[in-house]
Parts: structure tokens; sequence; C-alpha cells
């Protein structure tokens, strides 16, 4: 009597696997290593995915465990998710092994309006569509309306040089006796973005190349001159948000989604405006989140309904009124977007729009080797800067850790350095 | 009978004993081959680049000076606390309570509580403002008033370890038996004599572990400096963690934890020789 029932047992077995089976290819997994903060998180749930037809997952993840992820579905031969969303750099290492080309879900957005330039960037070096641009983001520096009166005579924030910033801050120093210009030089700070995507770039015209020219050491000197003039708590702050609210720094530049706070809470005391110039230009590090679908994805119509969709241009405006990361889309910003927004959105336009602006993109190619490549920028720092070392003498040293580096990683020149043949040299 | 009480003692102490391998000596014992590993085959590069860094010699000088400062000034708290615990008749719990609150609390938690006293918008910034004697909010913990940093740390710590050193001394003087000191007092010592000569002595097994725990977790301090000083005092365990963390090289990391670990080592062995207690000492 056992045996019927146990094949029924079976029969029943299969039924519901093969019906899980069918519910989970309904089910589309968007894996994402952007947006993990809970609040973030919930956002992209309850609001920036509504409306995609079936049911889309989202879940989030750290980015080098985003990482590990990826390539143990590759090895297992067994893909969870349809879709990912993470930074142009987080994509780079994923080429060719784990991701499948785009090239169809591009052509089907041609209508969208995304900049030829981005779209470029989405195909990582290659000769196909990787990613499509997802949204953007920078650094900006904002300051309290406070600190405007005490602008150099003829100085306009938005076209601010590196001198001019200086002077501004040293005219504060002169009338109020404080050092209010700040910098996120703390611990978890993002002060190494700074030297590769802002300060290396308008002095030198390069990152790595350029690492210890002559251009570097009088950028150096400038700097020390600058940080003469900033808040010696720079060493602690991490995020510019809390020290800009509580009135302890009036000039400060950061990641925007780390300055969000002070715009949207005190939107009438904080303006934004561009990071300033060098000799060389106005350096800046344009963010880019990228969506592209890993092979062998067990959804794949669900994933290219995930990029239609947080590509249109209404998803485009909610994902800057929700989380800040604004369009790569064209798409007008509605009149009623929160002023703080609006005031990021429009540092982030004079900063793209700039005449001299030069772009320097994130490292890529580095791998697991990240860490120490921002580790070179801030030990010359903390050297020239903070211990006030000789600055050929700590750039001398420090190069020849960043050409071993460059060498072990045989990471080739990204912009603003010339494109290289093999591991970008240190000139 | 005989026969089975032999190996009950071994059945009971084997789950520990595994329990410690798997969780203690693996571990321990891969850290010290990723220490050593680095591209193929063993080699010091991990140890040269742990020595060459910038902040290496710092973090030796902070820890090593941290540790000598703060350690024999708990120790000198404790041993008055619990000398005053001990006399108490009245509240003695209430008293042994509230001293030992900052056990309770995570290093973190209160190197954080510290932050928001010190720092330059903290309560005692304001205090002192709103008293008149400072002219604005005064940084205490950048990286450009070492000594003040220095001192706010000791303070923390003293704060939040005092507690664990008083436990173990309080439970020291209870094993020392009351006739000891009642016999001298009849011979008429006087109360410090007492202390020096029948108290310390016979609390040396105590102090000896006392001293052993703290030292040893003196040489690991981290989040307390983390929280008040961010990389402004390097400390080593702090820069194992950066290099873990940020600079994503688990070999120098490992470096780091060893040479903690040698170092840690080194004191318990020269505490265990310097205050060795013989049995006919014991209480």
């Amino acid at each position: 009597m056992t045996h019927p029932v146990s094949l029924r047992a079976i029969a029943a077995a299969a039924a519901l696997f093969g019906g899980l089976t069918v519910a989970q290819a309904q089910e589309t997994i968007f894996y994402s290593t952007q947006l993990r903060p809970i609040e973030e998180a919930t956002k992209v749930r309850e609001v920036l995915l509504k409306g995609i037809p079936g049911k889309t997952t989202y879940v989030v993840d750290e980015p080098p465990a985003f990482a590990v992820r990826m390539k143990a579905e590759t090895q297992a031969g067994k893909r969870t998710a349809s879709v990912v969303g993470a930074l142009h750099g987080e994509l780079q290492p994923h080429v060719p092994a784990d991701l499948q080309p785009v090239d169809d879900v591009a052509a089907k957005l041609t209508d969208r309006g995304i900049p030829a330039s981005l779209m470029d960037l989405g195909k990582l070096g290659t000769g196909q569509q990787q990613y499509i641009p997802w949204m953007q983001a920078t650094y900006v520096m904002v300051a309290n309306k406070q600190a405007l009166q005490y602008l150099p005579a003829g100085a306009d924030v938005n076209t601010l040089t590196y001198a001019q910033l200086q002077q501004w801050g040293k005219n504060i120093v002169d009338k109020t006796g404080q050092r209010r210009l700040g910098f996120p030089a703390g611990p978890t700070g993002l002060l190494p973005r700074f030297f590769q995507g802002y300060f290396y770039p308008s002095f030198t015209g390069g990152v790595v190349t350029t690492f210890k020219s002559p251009d570097a050491e009088a950028g150096w000197n400038a700097l020390k001159d600058l940080w003469a003039v900033s808040n010696p708590n720079s060493t602690n702050y991490n995020f510019m948000q809390e020290p800009l609210l509580s009135g302890e720094v009036w000039i400060a530049w950061d990641h925007i989604a780390r300055v969000k706070e002070a715009l949207t809470l005190q939107p009438d005391q904080f303006v934004a405006f561009p990071a300033p110039a060098g000799p060389k230009g106005r350096g800046y590090m344009p963010v880019i989140a990228g969506l592209a679908i890993p092979k062998d994805a067990p959804n794949r119509a669900g994933a290219v309904a995930v990029i239609e969709h947080l590509t249109k241009p209404e998803t485009q405006l909610a994902t800057a009124a929700e989380v800040g990361f604004f369009p790569v889309v064209k798409a007008e910003l509605p009149s009623d977007l929160a002023p703080g927004i609006k005031a990021l959105a429009g540092a982030v336009a004079a900063t793209q729009n700039a005449k001299d602006a030069l772009v320097s993109l994130l490292p890529v190619g580095l791998g697991a080797k990240g860490g120490e490549f921002n580790k070179v920028y801030m030990d010359s720092f903390q050297r020239i800067v903070l211990r006030n070392e000789p600055v050929k003498d700590v750039l001398e040293a420090q190069a020849k850790v960043l050409d071993t580096l460059m060498k072990e990683t045989g990471a080739p020149c990204w912009a603003p350095d010339k494109p290289s043949q093999g591991a970008c040299p240190v000139q | 009978m005989p026969a089975r009480t032999s190996w009950i003692p071994y059945a009971l102490i084997a789950p520990s004993v595994v329990f410690l391998s798997a969780l203690f000596l693996v571990p321990l014992v891969q850290t010290v081959w990723l220490s050593f590993s680095a591209g193929e085959g063993l080699s010091l590069e991990n140890y040269q680049r742990m020595a060459g860094d910038l902040n290496f010699a710092l973090a030796i000088k902070n820890t090593f000076l941290l540790t000598l400062v703060v350690v024999p000034l708990q120790v000198v708290l404790a041993l008055g606390m619990a000398t005053m615990v001990t006399k108490l008749d009245k509240g003695r719990d209430l008293v042994l309570w509230v001293l030992t609150i900052p056990l309770g609390i995570s290093d973190l938690a209160a190197g954080l509580a510290w932050l928001a006293l010190l720092q330059n918008t903290g309560y005692l910034n304001s205090a002192l403002y709103a008293l008149g004697l400072i002219q604005g909010p005064t940084g205490w913990l950048s990286q450009e008033t070492p000594v003040a940093l220095f001192f706010a740390i000791v303070l923390a710590e003293l704060w939040r370890a005092t507690a664990i050193v008083l436990v173990i001394l309080i439970a020291g003087l209870q094993l020392i038996p009351k006739e000891f000191a009642e016999a001298a007092e009849i011979f008429g010592a006087k109360p410090w004599t007492r202390f020096t000569r029948i108290t310390l002595p016979l609390l040396k097994p105590s102090l000896q572990s006392a001293l052993i725990l703290r030292t040893v977790l003196a040489f690991e301090v981290f989040a307390v400096v983390y929280a008040l000083g961010g990389r402004n005092f390097p400390v080593l365990a702090g820069e194992a963690y950066v290099w873990q963390n940020d600079n994503q090289n688990y070999g120098v990391a490992a470096a780091y934890a060893v040479l903690i670990m040698a170092i840690s080592l080194a004191a318990t062995a020269l505490y265990l020789r310097v205050m060795r207690t013989r049995p006919e000492q014991l209480p």
C-alpha cells in the first residue's frame, strides 16, 4: 500500500516544483550595488519599479560581494539575477565572461536621448553595448550662503578657480578667525576621489602618467595653501552634510549623495556649484551607474522590461526626486522638484556644461587593488600636506609605488590620461 | 568505577577543545600562513610592506604609549575603587553595579559617547562656551591637536575598561582571609602597612590576571580610537583594519595581526615571569 502513496507524493512534489520553476521564470531578479541603504532600496521597490509587468525582486549587495556572486554564478552555470545595476567600474571586470551584449536593447532605446558619449562608455571598450546607462551622479561644492559675502572680488561660484577658492577661504579666516573650508578626509570620506577626479586632472591634465610631473608639484604646493585655510577637523569628516548643517563648515566638496541632506533640509541656507578649475581645466568625475544583463539570465524579457522602465523620462525624474541620482536621458526637471534637489541638479548641469570641463573617469582595471591605488594618493596627501615632507621626495617615492601597482594589475590608462598600450605608465 | 571516571573529564572538556580548535586555532594558523604568503611561495613581503608603511612606526609608538599610560592608571584606580567597595557596609551592591556599567557597553558605543562629549559641537564645548570660558567651538580631536586627542582617548579608555580590572581585584580581595589583617592590626600595623605588606602581596595572582588581560586588550585597542580620532591617531589594530578593509590587502593585514599577537604573547610571558607566585604565597 505504501508504493502508490509514495508515487503520488513524488508526482505532487514534481508538480509543486514544476510550478515553482514556472513562477520563478516569471519573476525578474534585479541585483544591484547601487541604492543599497534601506530607505533608498524601499523607494526602488515601492516607487521606481512600479508599473513593470510581472514580479520584479530588488536585491542589493556590497560591491565586493557583487563581484564574487557574479563570478560564482558563471562558474556554477546557474544564474539567478536577470538584470544587474552597478557602477561603470564595477561592471568592467565582468566583460566578457559574465555579461551578455545588449545592442538590441540599446536599439530600442534610441528615442530616449541618452548622450552618445554615455552610451559609448557602456561599451566598456568593446565593440558591443555591455550596459545601458541608468543614472548618474558626481561631486559638487556646497556653500553656506553666509560665506558668499567673502567671495574674492570678481569671482563667480560657477566658474571658480582653485586660487579663488583659496582666497575665499583665506578671506573667511581673516574676517571670522575660523577655518570654514571643509573636505571629507575622514576614514570613509571620499577624498581619494578628489585627488583622482578633481585635483590631479585640474592641475596636471592626467591622473597616473602625470603623477610626479612639475605640474603635480605646483599643484601640491597650492593644495598646502588651501589646507592652511581648511578646517582642521577635515581629517575626521566622512560625509560633509553634517559639518555643513552644524555650521562648522561653510564651503565643502563632496559626492552629491553625501551633501544631499544639507540641501534638502535647508535649501534656503545653501548653494551648490561646480568644483573649481585649475591650470589644465575643470576636472570632474562623473559617476555612471549602468544596467546590464548577465550571461544566461533566466528571464531576459523581464530584464529588458526593467531596463526600458527605468530609462523612461518619468522614471528617471522620479529617481532624481526620490534618491538624488540624476537622469542619463533627456528629461526636463519639473518645476515642482524639491528645491534642494534642484540646486544639486543645477550644479551637476553647470559642471557638465562648463567650457573647461575635463572628464576624469573612475579608475578601471585595478580589481582588488583599488584600495591600494587610493592609498597612493592619500599617503602622498598625508606626507606632503599633513606632515609637511618635501613635495618632490614624496612624489618620487609614491610614484614608484604607483608604478609597481599599475604594472601588477596591467591596468591601461583611462581618461584624462592618454590611452596606453598595456599598463598605464608613470612618467 | 575508577575506569569510568578516567575518561569523564576528557569528555567534558572535549566540546570546548573542538570549539577552540575550529574557531581559534584554525584561523590563527591561517592568519600566520596568510601573513607569510605573497605571490608564489613564502616570503616576508607582507612584513616588509608593513614595516615600510608611513603609519607603521607611529602606530607602534601610539599603541605602546597608550598601553603604558592607560594600564597602570587603570590598575591604580581599580585598586582604590576595590578597596573602597570592600569597606562599604551598606549599598555595596549598588555602588558596584554603578561602577561596572561601562562593562556592558560596547567599545564603539563608548567611543561614540565620548565623541558626543568632546567634539567641536559636543556637550563639553557647549558647556564651556555657555560659561564663557572659550570663544567658540574648540577642536580637541583633530590631527593638529595630537596631545589633546591622546588625552581624550586615555580618558575614554579609562572610563570604559577600568571596571574589568575592578571586578577581578574585588574577587581577589574577597579571597584574602580577614584574619591576616586582624592579626597585623593587633601587632599595631598602620592601614598603609597592612595594605602594602598583606593585601598587595596576597592580591598578586589577581593583579597578574588583571594586568595580563588589560595589557593584551590595550594592545588591541581600536574602536575607541577609531571613533574619537579616525585615522588621526594610528594604532596597530586600526592599521590592520585599514589594510584589510580599505586597502583590501589581506596579507599585510595578517602581518599586523601576527605582530599584535607576538607583542601580546611577549607581554603575557613577561607578566607570568615577573609576577610569579609560589604556591606557599597563596592566601
